[in-house]
């Protein structure tokens, strides 16, 4: 008995067509694709992204060349370089990140005991040439004055768990 | 004019690629040429009025027989120049044989051409307005049908030989596959959806499934296993 | 201007424009069946298919073909190269060659030839060669094995196909294609030959290496088979090969099993539209049910796919192939006074 009934299943082919029936009834269903880049998915608030140096909010740098981020970095993508400003307080001459290198792990962001060095939510920073990639301070520091209301916020929502 | 001039490109093709088949020095463009003489012959099958039998022989020939033939050939490993060697050695046999064809041709031809009553018998009563199909359909299964079922089982016996020279001794040592009883399995005689209260768990006697039996080869084994794990213990315990 | 056409130049001309007629739409259909695939497959995963060339993205197939001409074409080292190139053309230009036969509308075939189905079963048997030449001339391991399976798979399910084909010519009486057709005029072959119908589709999925049985080209398998090695304008053609062979078996289930270019019932409402937009709707259908399939079933394994083709189709096409042959007998159906 069990044997016709197999064989009947498999002569009038009964899982093929219920098969072909749930492709067809979700070929009716509403698409799940986005229309990126005039829509784009949800990100949360830890995600790692475009480096960005920031500031106090009186507008003085908040990095102090403590050296600890370019100790921490696993692919040793920051170089800093350090001297005492005029105003005798301890500052880097030259904080470059290279991109190219960077894992964008976060851990410099973890490491940074004043919040300077931050890694936001932009993803979009494709370039054209190799050289764009490798930032400087001054790029680095004016991603940190474009976004920073986003940073703060982010810092903001992530601070209970850190 | 134009069927003239088409009968003797194909024949001169259909030649040539016959010469090329035994000269070529890579044993795949023989066989490639081969397909090409095919092809011509069924050509020129088409042109004397035969257009069923140039079909098959397009399907049969080129399209099953040469492609088995192209298996063979690409997988086998042939040194040609090792078989060039003994061109020489065995020139005077090829030749006898040759000629002898040659002699056998020539006497069908002349045979076929100059026979007393050959006009007569070259002209078959066809009926003009029954198609090609179906006049060989005709003869074939009436005048002839002993030879066809003749043919038919010659063939049979070929697959069979095939089949027996590749059947294995010991059949049950190899594994097989039931795929048909693969490919029956549903989730009614597979699968069983359990309710399980959160932090409850599932008990053992659950989900197993029953063990096999032991076989006796098993309990052998075992035994020696037990004695080994045992000299194990005893040095562990020494320590 | 008949005087013309009767002279051989002007059949000639004739036959040209013929075949520029068929081929021109096919090509097109072609170009649009890679576009219909992607959409219908990805409608079938809930998700949007190209929509950014052109409206509704229907450009995208002209962005591919420029896309791969701009392509470098890679010749393996030690690859014969005229063999090399030979293999896609054959694979392509057999595929639009068997178009020659199939016929449009009554009486409308290019050549219209009285062993039309003996015709688009040869050439579906020389199919494989471009397959074998194509692995044999890429000097690669896995593009010859590749090759050799798809050839073995190919040859494997044209058995099949081959009685089917009988079957449904006993209940025509006559190879032309023409005749086919006419024959249907009572009722499409699909519906009294119906497990006929199935085995002839599943046949031709297999001919044409395309899912589930396409184990032979699988991507992700033995690294895309036989075409391996292939790149820029070798790979489109064939890509369009594959969507032309594609297009043709369509084509032959259609006017085997679908009427050709017969109107569902033979009455009025289906009359008013004409005979060729009829064969190409059921083109266009059964052309959807390959995409359907792909989309729905996973690969066979390929031990799988040859016990099907042998122990399964063969068996089965060969007890309806004596039914139905016996079924005309008793009832006194058979075409002809035999």
């Amino acid at each position: 008995m069990a044997l016709l009934d197999r064989t009947a299943r498999s002569l009038l082919m009964s899982e093929l067509l219920s098969g072909m029936a749930l492709t067809m009834k979700y070929a009716f269903k509403r698409k799940v694709t986005i229309n990126y880049p005039y829509e784009k998915g949800p990100i949360s608030p830890r995600f790692k992204g475009e480096h960005a140096l920031r500031r106090y909010p009186n507008g003085e740098e908040r990095c102090i060349a403590c050296k600890l981020c370019e100790a921490v970095c696993p692919a040793q993508a920051i170089t800093i370089e350090a001297e005492p400003r005029d105003d005798g307080s301890r500052r880097t001459t030259r904080y470059d990140i290279d991109m190219t290198k960077c894992i964008y792990c976060g851990l410099c962001e973890e490491a940074c005991p004043v919040d300077a060095i931050v890694e936001g939510p932009n993803f979009e920073f494709a370039t054209e040439t190799r050289e764009e990639l490798f930032y400087d301070k001054a790029k680095l520091l004016a991603n940190g004055d474009r976004w920073e209301p986003e940073l703060a916020k982010r810092l903001e929502l992530d601070a209970p768990y850190r | 004019m134009i069927a003239a001039i088409a009968f003797y490109v194909f024949a001169a093709i259909l030649l040539v690629s016959a010469g090329m088949v035994v000269s070529a020095r890579n044993p795949v463009h023989s066989v490639l040429f081969l397909i090409l003489a095919f092809f011509n012959a069924a050509a020129l099958f088409l042109m004397a009025g035969a257009e069923f039998l140039a079909m098959i022989l397009v399907i049969v020939y080129v399209g099953a027989v040469a492609v088995l033939f192209l298996f063979v050939v690409m997988m086998l490993d042939i040194n040609f120049a090792e078989l060039r060697s003994r061109f020489q050695q065995f020139l005077p046999i090829g030749l006898a044989v040759g000629v002898v064809l040659l002699l056998e041709l020539c006497l069908v031809l002349g045979g076929w051409s100059l026979a007393p009553n050959s006009a007569a018998m070259r002209t078959l009563p066809i009926a003009p307005d029954v198609q090609n199909t179906a006049q060989l359909g005709r003869v074939m299964y009436t005048d002839y049908i002993l030879l066809f079922q003749a043919a038919g089982l010659v063939l049979l016996v070929a697959m069979i030989g095939a089949i027996v020279l590749t059947l294995r001794e010991n059949r049950g040592a190899s594994r097989r596959q039931s795929v048909a009883r693969q490919v029956a399995r549903n989730p009614g005689n597979t699968l069983e959806m359990v309710d399980v209260a959160i932090g409850a768990g599932v008990t053992m006697a659950d989900i197993r499934r029953p063990l096999p039996e032991a076989t006796a080869l098993e309990h052998a084994g075992h035994g020696h296993d037990s004695h080994d794990d045992d000299h194990g213990h005893g040095h562990g315990g020494e320590h | 201007m008949d005087a013309f056409l009767n002279t051989s130049f002007g059949i000639t001309i004739l036959t040209f424009i013929e075949a520029l007629a068929i081929i021109v739409p096919v090509l097109i259909l072609m170009a649009y069946v890679t576009y219909a695939e992607r959409k219908v497959l990805a409608a079938m995963q809930l998700r949007k298919g190209p929509n950014i060339v052109g409206p509704f993205g229907l450009f995208q197939p002209f962005a591919d073909a420029i896309k791969m001409m701009f392509k470098e074409t890679v010749v393996p080292s030690g690859a014969n190269k005229v063999l090399f190139f030979l293999g896609p053309m054959l694979t392509f230009g057999l595929a639009v060659l068997a178009w020659a036969v199939i016929p449009v509308n009554d009486g409308w075939a290019i050549a219209k030839i009285n062993v039309g189905v003996l015709y688009l079963f040869a050439i579906s048997s020389l199919g494989v060669y471009g397959v074998i030449i194509a692995g044999w001339a890429s000097n690669s391991k896995y593009a010859f094995l590749g090759a050799l399976r798809s050839a073995a798979q190919m040859v494997s399910y044209e058995v099949s196909m081959g009685f089917v084909m009988v079957t449904v010519l006993l209940c025509v009486g006559s190879l032309n294609l023409n005749d086919v057709v006419l024959a249907q005029q009572h009722i499409w072959f699909c519906i009294p030959l119906f497990p006929m119908f199935v085995i002839f589709f599943i046949s031709t999925l297999a001919e044409t290496n395309r899912s589930p049985f396409d184990l032979p080209e699988g991507e992700s398998e033995i690294v895309a088979g036989f075409f391996v090695e292939y790149s820029a304008m070798a790979f489109a053609l064939f890509f369009l090969g594959e969507y032309t062979n594609m297009i043709l078996m369509s084509a032959m289930t259609s006017i085997l099993f679908l009427g050709g270019w017969l109107a569902p019932f033979g009455i009025e409402p289906f009359t008013w539209i004409p005979g060729p937009i009829w064969l190409i709707l059921k083109i266009v259908l059964v052309l959807f049910f390959f995409l359907w399939t792909r989309a729905t079933f996973p690969r066979y394994r390929y031990d799988q796919l040859m016990r099907l083709g042998w122990k399964v189709f063969l068996p089965l096409s060969l007890l309806w192939l004596v039914l139905t042959a016996g079924a005309l007998m008793l009832f006194g159906w058979l075409p002809h006074a035999v």
